[in-house]
């Protein structure tokens, strides 16, 4: 397999790495750049665990291709606020850790387009992690607890 | 004081970060990725294996049985199955050959470049069907194991009871899709070969490396990373990783990672076992149970491994906590050529109590009562005995207990409204169902004495404490609970407590992370191990905080460069009778009991059917951190939902066939309501300041409480799992309204 | 293998225009690249468009119609208010499109190109009367959506044809509606999904477009039943419903669902939607 050279920004640090030219995102991020808080669940595009912001937007690592990073921003679970896990912790998030960093970077993302996380049904929202452990209800607390009061559609506070 | 404390879970922060570090995330020096060559049929026999040419064959560690240095097998509690096939093939996807390379690619094409030939035999793809002769493969019969539990005289009442209701229940397979895979490495280090990875129970792995290298424990050190998840799961099956990946890195003098993609995981691993139960039941003109003939049979897979437990336990739950003189239970647990069925969350109680609780509901339509006015006048009070004779002699009220939890659903309001809505609207259906029943904690009977359980606390000259034990933690917290139970019972503050990694070479074996043991029975030793310790220091074991830190101090001082430790091994608690060939006595220590609501939404235009409510009540005798129980709780019912509606098995040649996630329906978020829990707390003797098992409790109630609801909605009576949206379609289609 | 990365849209169809059957295009990728380990990749040459998005990735809106480019996203389109009112099917389609991590990767001409029988997006475009703009560097043709099939991931698609946009006209529409059947509520391919939209106009009859997905092999139009919508025909059952479709859609049993299941959901939801 012929290599390729892909420069991008990881983490806000710009990396450079020759890897395959076959590889995932998720691949780059893993075993070229070591960042292994990114993991692959299921290599298909349906459980998020792998899921990193791709310039800004979240998106699963496992489904992109590495040429399409070059010159691009990458964002991973490894640069979340320490704050924003604590509130994720005290919540419940977190039981086996294994979906975990995914759903860091989708709150991440609600963070930083509040817009959006007014707009959303949150349960609707976070279809896109899937988790065995909690039932999702740890999840949903820990990702209210961090966006605060913005205002939200929430079906868990609708009508029956 | 730390138990009761909702503690954050304290490698919560570095599993939200990233910084955890699963097997997958590790990488050794020279390290090898492994992978397994598979049987391509259900059963058969291997001819010839051909390797494509093409390949450089010489650049690849490749093992096959001839390879293992002991029995090539791997131990369970029979120790038919073998670790790697010689001639006969008993399951599609049986490990054949091992393949190992430094390139993970060239290992994925090498894969795709060995031919196993096999010569077909005839394979056994229903337990309920007829056996001809050549499809015998264990014993005379293809049964692994049979239980009768027998009480009164069944046959008796039957003859003269005014009702007799009869069902079939049929609850399919489940795949555990914890989001990390199977994976372990493999390793030399100071002579011993190590294996670390995803996993439950270090010591099943190292008495399985053990027994196919023919060596002594000394020889190998095995070591839990942290684990994404297990349910059952990396209970038994690991240690077929581990068999694998320490023969090739015996093999080639090199670090051997053996890491499933989901792919393989979901093809090859152990599923829960499907099962079809027979219910005939005797009853009053009251609805009071005279007697209950319950006829099980689990399909085992290719091998017996842990089938006769899941049976034991399927079997000692099938009354579930009713009260009833006569009952007969028979049980079997039968071959097909599947790989082979295992341990998964609830093993064995959710098949059971599925059929119990869905059967309850049937009865009380025949007999016109209300499904709560049936399991009212049946559920256990004190003095009453269970199938085995175990007399109930806990301080909750079931009866009760089911009330508290119909009126934390508005189940009565509920129904009013339900009947409106059910009358005008157009195409949408509500109803509400329940489920009443109980989960045993701990090993069944013998079982723990079997285990014979140690744990060591080590407190330091500096204060900090180190709790010792095999107990795994795969996301249900017990590194976090273990600790409090620690700091409670020294009453030290928590953050001085620390539960060590699970290495064989450090840890005393304190059993298995299964059956809702760890803080009930491991709890309880760890509190009786900090006793131990405090007598050594200070020659009494009520003191704490600052004297038992002080002591602590002092007896390091006088003891430069000792190790204080503080053991506890399992004792049988004297009350406790139990008789394993009779199948009579105290099946279990205790119990968590529980009444589940639920309230789902049919959409008849699309037969889907989706929860919108759902009411977990349990007594568990206390909660030592009760948002980690809480969580628990709802993972289960999420499991338990799935099972009911989402989660189906495809069987193709036996073993599954739609292994993907996008063809293997786990619930999403916005699938689930906020899955409501409460607790109550009758604290019991057998755990630490009370506490009782829960990891498996909420697995059972489910699923019997979400299809009785549909029926419930529908007046229809459907008796499987899963109940998809297909199978409702056809129900109410095509079939005969119960 | 290999990555061809055109700078621009005339570059990545000279390209084509050069070596047409070698190449496969990829955009977001959330098709292509599933399982993608599992996939042989030598001898593999991609197109890589995703730079082209100065070019592809505008969504334009005029008084006559609603041009989405190739490179524009399931999510931006949702984020795009004007569409809200314009065309809301396209919104609903959008977000039951797997999840967020997906819907910010796939684009409309992906699903288009792809061919999936289960195309959410293709099934509220046809509905739309969507056009395919394909672009070759001997220039541009314009395709009807519902004559873009001509079999199971078969379409009219030359090998040097790249499509460059997607053009929805804009018209009065009395009715719209979308139904996504999957196994569950969001990350979920289509069992059975299935959109109608009503075109009223004020000098002639009601014309009505109902499309399916994963009842042929290929997204496809219920001619017959909007032949009997448009002649004014009532229904009084799912099952009269049932009969129409059974001369346009012939669905199988798979490995998410069955035929039967899907043929009478179909009905079902068509006939409680028009009751309703």
């Amino acid at each position: 397999m012929d290599k390729i050279e892909v420069t991008f920004t990881l983490n806000e640090v710009e990396v450079t790495r020759s890897i395959a030219a076959d590889s995932r995102l998720l691949d780059l991020l893993r075993y070229e750049c070591g960042e292994t808080g990114t993991k692959e669940g299921c290599g298909e595009g349906e459980c998020g665990a792998c899921c990193v912001l791709l310039d800004g937007l979240p998106v699963n690592s496992c489904l992109v291709p590495a040429f399409q990073v070059c010159g691009r921003s990458v964002h991973t679970a490894e640069s979340a606020r320490p704050t924003d896990l604590e509130k994720l912790n005290a919540s419940g998030t977190a039981q086996c850790g294994a979906c975990s960093p995914g759903v860091v970077m989708v709150t991440r993302f609600l963070t930083q387009n509040p817009d959006v996380a007014r707009d959303v049904d949150l349960r609707q929202f976070m279809s896109g992690n899937l988790c065995r452990c909690t039932g999702y209800d740890g999840i949903l607390e820990g990702v209210k607890s961090v966006l605060g009061d913005h205002e939200r559609i929430d079906s868990d506070e609708g009508p029956a | 004081m730390s138990v009761g404390d909702s503690l954050p879970r304290i490698d919560g922060i570095d599993k939200l970060g990233g910084r955890t570090r699963y097997v997958d995330d590790i990488a050794m020096p020279g390290m090898l990725h492994a992978g397994t060559v598979r049987a391509p049929v259900a059963r058969g026999v291997v001819k010839k294996i051909r390797f494509d040419p093409g390949v450089n064959w010489d650049k690849f560690v490749i093992a096959d049985h001839k390879d293992l240095p002991g029995e090539n097998v791997v131990a369970t509690i029979q120790n038919d199955m073998p670790a790697l096939v010689d001639r006969e093939i008993r399951y599609k996807h049986e490990p054949v050959l091992l393949l190992a390379h430094r390139s993970i690619r060239k290992l994925r094409e090498a894969l795709a470049a060995v031919r196993v030939e096999v010569e077909a035999l005839p394979a056994v793809a229903d337990p309920l069907a007829p056996l001809a002769p050549e499809q015998v493969q264990h014993g005379d019969d293809n049964v692994f194991k049979r239980i009768d539990i027998r009480k009164g005289d069944p046959a008796a009442v039957f003859r003269d009871a005014p009702h007799v209701v009869e069902g079939l229940y049929y609850t399919g397979a489940q795949e555990h899709l914890y989001i990390e895979p199977n994976g372990v490495i493999s390793y030399f280090e100071a002579g011993r070969l190590v294996v670390a990875g995803s996993m439950q129970c270090p010591y099943y792995m190292l008495d399985a490396l053990t027994r196919a290298f023919g060596r002594t424990r000394e020889s190998f050190r095995v070591i839990q990373l942290p684990t994404g998840g297990g349910f059952g799961g990396k209970e038994e099956f690991p240690s077929i990783l581990a068999i694998h990946a320490a023969l090739l890195a015996e093999k080639s003098g090199a670090p051997v990672k053996l890491v499933y993609d989901r792919v393989e995981d979901m093809a090859a691993s152990t599923k829960r076992h499907p099962g079809v139960v027979k219910h005939r039941t005797a009853l009053d003109r009251d609805g009071k149970l005279l007697a209950m003939e319950i006829d099980v049979v689990l399909d085992g897979g290719a091998y017996v491994t842990l089938s006769p437990v899941v049976l034991s336990r399927g079997a000692l739950h099938a009354c579930g906590a009713y009260s009833c003189d006569n009952v007969h239970v028979h049980a079997e647990a039968r071959l097909t050529n599947s790989p082979p069925y295992g341990a998964f969350r609830g093993f064995g109680a959710p098949q059971t109590i599925f059929a119990l609780e869905r059967h309850m509901d049937v009865a009380a339509g025949k007999l016109g009562l209300k499904p709560e006015e049936l399991r009212r006048c049946n559920l256990l009070k004190p003095g009453d005995t269970m199938a085995t004779g175990q007399v109930y002699r806990e301080k909750t009220d079931l009866a009760a207990l089911l009330d508290r939890a119909l009126t934390y659903a508005g189940y009565e309001t509920k129904r009013r409204e339900h009947e409106v809505f059910n009358s005008t609207h157009p195409y949408l259906r509500r109803g509400v169902g329940m489920a009443s029943f109980m989960h045993g904690a701990g090993f069944t009977g013998g079982g723990e004495v079997y285990l014979a359980s140690e744990v060591e606390v080590e407190a330091a000259a500096d204060g900090s404490i180190n709790v010792l034990t095999a107990q795994c933690d795969m996301g249900q917290g017990c590194d976090t609970t273990l600790a409090q139970v620690a700091a409670d019972r020294l009453g030290v503050a928590v953050d001085a407590v620390k539960a060590v990694r699970p290495d064989t070479s450090i840890v005393p074996n304190s059993g298995p992370t299964v059956a809702s043991r760890t803080i009930m029975v491991v709890g309880k030793l760890v509190s009786r191990a900090c006793g131990d310790l405090l007598r050594q220091v200070a020659g009494r074991d009520d003191i704490s905080g600052e004297k038992a830190i002080a002591a602590i101090r002092a007896w390091h001082d006088g003891n430069p460069g000792g190790r204080l430790i503080g053991r506890a091994k399992y004792a049988k608690p004297v009350e406790l009778d139990w008789d394993e060939d009779a199948y009579q006595g105290d099946a279990y220590a205790t119990y968590g009991w529980a009444s589940y609501v639920a309230e789902i939404e049919v959409d008849l235009r699309t037969y889907v059917v989706r929860a919108v409510d759902f009411v977990a009540l349990q007594e568990v005798g206390k909660t030592v951190n009760p948002a980690i129980a809480a969580g628990q709780i709802q993972g289960g019912v999420a499991q338990g939902i799935g099972w009911a509606l989402y989660e189906s098995v495809a069987l193709e040649d036996g073993a599954m066939s739609n292994t993907q996630m996008t063809n293997y329906v786990i619930p999403c978020c916005g699938d689930l309501p906020p899955i409501r829990v409460y607790f109550e707390e009758q604290p019991s003797q057998y755990g630490p300041r009370g506490a009782k098992g829960i990891g498996e409790l909420p697995m059972d109630g489910p699923a019997p409480a979400i299809v009785n609801a549909v029926c419930q909605a529908l007046k229809i009576n459907v008796n499987e799992t899963p109940l998809t949206p297909e199978r409702l379609m056809e129900h109410l289609e095509f079939a005969d309204h119960g | 293998m290999n990555i061809l990365q055109p700078r621009d849209l005339k570059e990545a169809l000279d390209m084509l225009a050069a070596d047409a059957e070698s190449m496969t295009p990829i955009a977001g990728g959330t098709d292509l690249m599933v399982s993608w380990p599992h996939k042989p990749h030598d001898g593999l040459c991609l197109l890589d468009l995703s730079s082209l998005k100065e070019e592809l990735g505008s969504i334009v809106v005029t008084d006559d119609y609603v041009e989405l480019g190739a490179l524009v996203t399931y999510w931006e389109v949702i984020r795009d208010e004007r569409l809200a009112d314009l065309l809301p099917l396209l919104r609903e389609a959008a977000s039951q499109v797997g999840a967020i991590q997906i819907q910010t990767r796939g684009t409309w001409a992906g699903n288009i190109a792809h061919g999936s029988p289960g195309a959410d997006g293709v099934t509220v475009l046809m509905a739309y009367d969507a056009e395919v703009v394909l672009a070759s560097a001997a220039g541009d043709v314009v395709t009807p959506l519902d004559s873009y099939y001509t079999g199971y991931k078969l379409t009219v698609r030359r090998p040097d044809q790249l499509i460059r946009a997607i053009r929805i006209p804009l018209r009065s529409r009395g009715v719209q509606w979308f139904h996504k059947v999957g196994a569950r509520t969001a990350q979920a391919i289509s069992k059975v999904g299935v959109a109608m939209v009503r075109e009223d106009s004020s000098d002639a009859p009601a014309a009505w477009r109902v499309t399916a997905n994963s009842v042929m092999p290929y997204v496809c139009r219920g001619r017959n039943l909007e032949q009997e919508l448009a002649s004014g025909r009532i229904f009084s059952s799912p099952e009269e419903i049932r009969r129409v479709l059974d001369a346009d859609v012939a669905p199988i049993d798979d490995i998410r669902s069955t035929a039967e299941y899907r043929a009478t959901v179909l009905s079902r939801l068509i006939y409680m939607q028009l009751a309703g």
